[in-house]
C-alpha cells in the first residue's frame, strides 16, 4: 500500500496518513464483568485477516473507517463512520 | 577448537560438519513441543536438556532455523533498560552472552563495544539519568557522558548533527555488545541435539489440539503429535498461535527493517543509538554498518522492505555522519516484531494446561535469548515462572500492572 483513499480528499500518499488501530466496540461499562473490560483494554485481534480499522488523513483532520487486510496489506474500502453504504475502490 | 582444527587437518576425510541430526518424521509423541526453531525456542531445548534432563523433546521450524527475527536483527545486547525488572533480566542475559562461546564451543563473536545512547534535548538528558540511576542501582554499568566523551569515542561523529539537532550528552552503557546472530541459533541447536532433542526444520504447526483446558497434541505438515506441554516461540507468528487455541493477547504485529551499507574498514568501535534522529548503528566484523530505526507505522504480517525506511533511515545517517554521502547500502530486509504495550515481553504460563508463552520480543528479543530460554526451560520443567520473569506474565494486563518500560524505548531495540 502506497496510496490511500480519504472519502473527503480521495486518494492521496500514504505519508499523508495516520493509523489509528482496529475500530472496536467497547463492551457495555454497566454489565461487563472486570475481566471482559481489561480484555477491552489491553487485548488485540493480533493474527492476520480483514480488519476495519481507523485511519486520520492529517492535512485535513479526517477519520476515517478503511477495510484493509493485513497480510497482504490490500485496502478494499474506506468510509467515513456510519456511512459504508458508498464502496470505493482503493488505488492500485 | 585448535586441537579440532589440526584433527580435521590431518584427517583425509573432510567432510563438512553438520550441526545437528537430520531426522525423518517426528516421533508418536514427546514430553514437550517446542514451536519455533528461532533463537529462543532452541535455547529453551538446551537449557530443559542441560539444567533440568529433559531431552525428549522437539523442536518444530516451518522454514529453516534462524530464518525469523533471529536472523534478521541488529544484534545489539545490553541491559539498560529503566524499570529494576527489565535491568535484572538483560543483565542476568548479558551475564551468559559473555561466557556463551565458550559454553557452545563457537564463535558468536560476541564483541563488546560500549553503547551511547545519544541525547539531543534536555527532556532526553533527563531520561538519561534517570535510566543511569536505576542502572547503578541495579549494578549495571551506565553512566551519563558529555559530549567530550561522545567525540573521543567516535571522532567521525558531527555532535552538532548538521546543525538540526546538536547532542548535548549521552548514556554510556560499557557492557553493549554485538554478536554473530544466526551463530547464537546453530550453536544452541548443536548444543541441543546433542544433549538429546531433535530439531525439525519445514516442519509447521497447523493446530494445537486442547482438551478440557488441557495441551494434549499439535497437528503438524508432518502428522500428528501427542505432547502435554508446548511451547510457542515465534515472536512475528504469536497471534497466529494463540489464535490456534483461543487465547487472546495484547500482541501486534509491525514490520521492523533494517540495512546494511557495503563493506568498510574498521572505523566505528562504539554502538551508536539516537532516539530523536531514529537511527541506531554498529560496524559489524564484517565492515558493513548494520543500521535499524523505529517500528514501521502500521500493522502489516509481512516481511517486505520500503523505499521510505532506507531515505529516512539515510539521511539521519547523514546529519551524524556527512562523510558517509558516497556509501553504498547493499541490502535491506525486515522481520515482524510482536509487539506488546509496555515494550516488555509476555513470557510464562497461560491459562491453558500445558500451554507456555515466550513472546512479546518485538524489537528487543535477540538480547533476550539465552535467558529466556533458560527462564521457559525452568517454568516447563516447574510448571511454575521463576521470579526473574513475573512482571512479564500474561497476566499482568489483568491485573492492570503494566512494567513501565515503554519510556525508554523511542527507538527500541
Ligand atoms: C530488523 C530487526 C532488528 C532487531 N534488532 C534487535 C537488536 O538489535 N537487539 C535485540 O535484542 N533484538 C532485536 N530485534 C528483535 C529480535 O530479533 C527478536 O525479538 C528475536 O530474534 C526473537 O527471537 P525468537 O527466537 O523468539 O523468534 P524468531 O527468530 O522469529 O523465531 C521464530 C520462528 O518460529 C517459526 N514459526 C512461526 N510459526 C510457526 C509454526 N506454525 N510452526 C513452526 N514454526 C513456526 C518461524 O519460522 C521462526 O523461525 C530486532 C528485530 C528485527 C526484525
Amino acid at each position: 500500500m502506497k496510496l490511500l483513499t480519504c472519502p473527503m480528499n480521495g486518494t492521496r500518499p500514504l505519508s499523508e496518513f495516520v493509523f489509528g488501530g482496529e475500530y472496536r466496540q467497547a463492551p457495555d461499562q454497566d454489565t461487563c464483568t472486570d475481566a471482559q473490560w481489561a480484555a477491552f483494554v489491553h487485548n488485540r485481534s493480533g493474527a492476520p485477516g480483514d480488519k476495519k480499522e481507523w485511519w486520520y488523513h492529517s492535512p485535513s483532520g479526517t477519520w476515517f473507517i478503511a477495510e484493509r487486510n493485513t497480510l497482504t496489506d490490500k485496502v478494499t474500502r474506506t468510509y467515513l463512520l456510519g456511512q459504508n453504504n458508498t464502496t470505493q475502490e482503493e488505488g492500485k | 577448537m585448535p586441537l579440532r582444527l589440526l584433527k580435521f587437518a590431518l584427517s583425509k576425510e573432510h567432510p563438512a560438519p553438520r550441526f545437528f541430526k537430520s531426522h525423518e518424521t517426528p516421533k508418536k509423541s514427546y514430553d514437550v513441543v517446542i514451536i519455533g526453531g528461532g533463537g529462543h525456542g532452541l535455547a529453551a531445548a538446551y537449557y530443559l536438556a542441560k539444567d533440568h534432563g529433559i531431552t525428549n523433546v522437539c523442536v518444530l521450524e516451518k522454514g529453516y532455523i534462524g530464518g525469523g527475527n533471529t536472523g534478521r536483527n541488529t544484534t545489539i545486547v545490553r541491559s539498560n533498560y529503566l524499570t529494576p525488572e527489565g535491568v535484572n533480566f538483560y543483565d542476568a542475559s548479558v551475564k551468559i552472552y559473555e561466557g556463551l562461546s565458550e559454553e557452545l564451543d563457537l564463535n558468536l563473536f560476541y564483541s563488546t563495544r560500549g553503547h551511547f545512547t545519544l541525547a539531543h534535548t534536555e527532556s532526553a538528558m533527563r531520561t538519561m539519568r534517570w535510566r543511569a540511576e536505576v542502572n547503578k542501582h541495579v549494578g549495571v554499568e551506565s553512566r551519563v557522558v558529555g559530549p567530550d566523551e561522545i567525540a573521543k569515542a567516535c571522532p567521525q561523529l558531527d555532535l552538532s548533527c548538521s546543525g538540526q539537532a546538536p547532542i548535548l550528552g549521552a548514556l554510556f552503557h560499557a557492557p553493549g555488545s554485538v554478536a554473530r546472530h544466526d551463530g547464537v541459533a546453530w550453536g544452541y541447536a548443536r548444543g541441543a541435539d546433542r544433549l538429546g532433542a531433535e530439531i525439525y526444520q519445514n516442519t509447521e504447526v497447523l493446530g494445537i489440539d486442547v482438551k478440557n483446558g488441557k495441551v494434549c497434541g499439535v497437528k503438524t505438515n508432518k502428522g500428528y503429535i501427542e505432547t502435554k506441554q508446548v511451547l510457542s516461540a515465534v515472536a512475528g507468528f504469536t497471534p497466529r498461535i494463540t489464535e490456534m487455541v483461543d487465547l487472546e493477547t495484547p500482541i501486534v504485529i509491525h514490520p521492523l527493517q533494517a540495512c546494511v551499507t557495503e563493506p568498510m574498514k574498521p572505523w566505528l568501535d562504539t554502538i551508536l543509538v539516537s532516539g530523536s534522529l531514529h537511527v541506531y548503528v554498529s560496524q559489524s566484523s564484517r565492515g558493513e554498518l548494520v543500521m535499524g530505526s523505529s517500528l514501521d507505522p502500521y500493522e502489516v504480517h509481512s516481511t517486505r522492505s520500503t523505499l521510505d525506511f532506507v531515505e529516512g533511515l539515510t539521511s539521519h545517517m547523514l546529519d551524524m555522519f556527512p562523510f558517509l554521502s558516497n556509501v553504498k547500502v547493499v541490502r535491506q530486509w525486515a522481520g515482524m516484531a510482536d509487539m506488546t504495550p509496555d515494550f516488555a515481553p509476555i513470557m510464562g504460563k497461560t491459562p491453558i494446561e500445558g500451554f507456555y508463552l515466550d513472546a512479546g520480543w518485538g524489537t528487543w528479543g535477540f538480547k533476550a535469548t539465552p535467558i529466556s530460554g533458560k527462564t521457559m526451560a525452568q517454568t516447563i520443567a516447574n510448571d511454575s515462572a521463576p521470579d526473574l520473569i513475573h512482571s512479564f506474565r500474561l497476566s499482568r494486563f489483568e491485573d492492570y500492572e503494566l512494567t513501565g518500560e515503554k519510556g525508554a524505548a523511542s527507538v527500541g531495540h
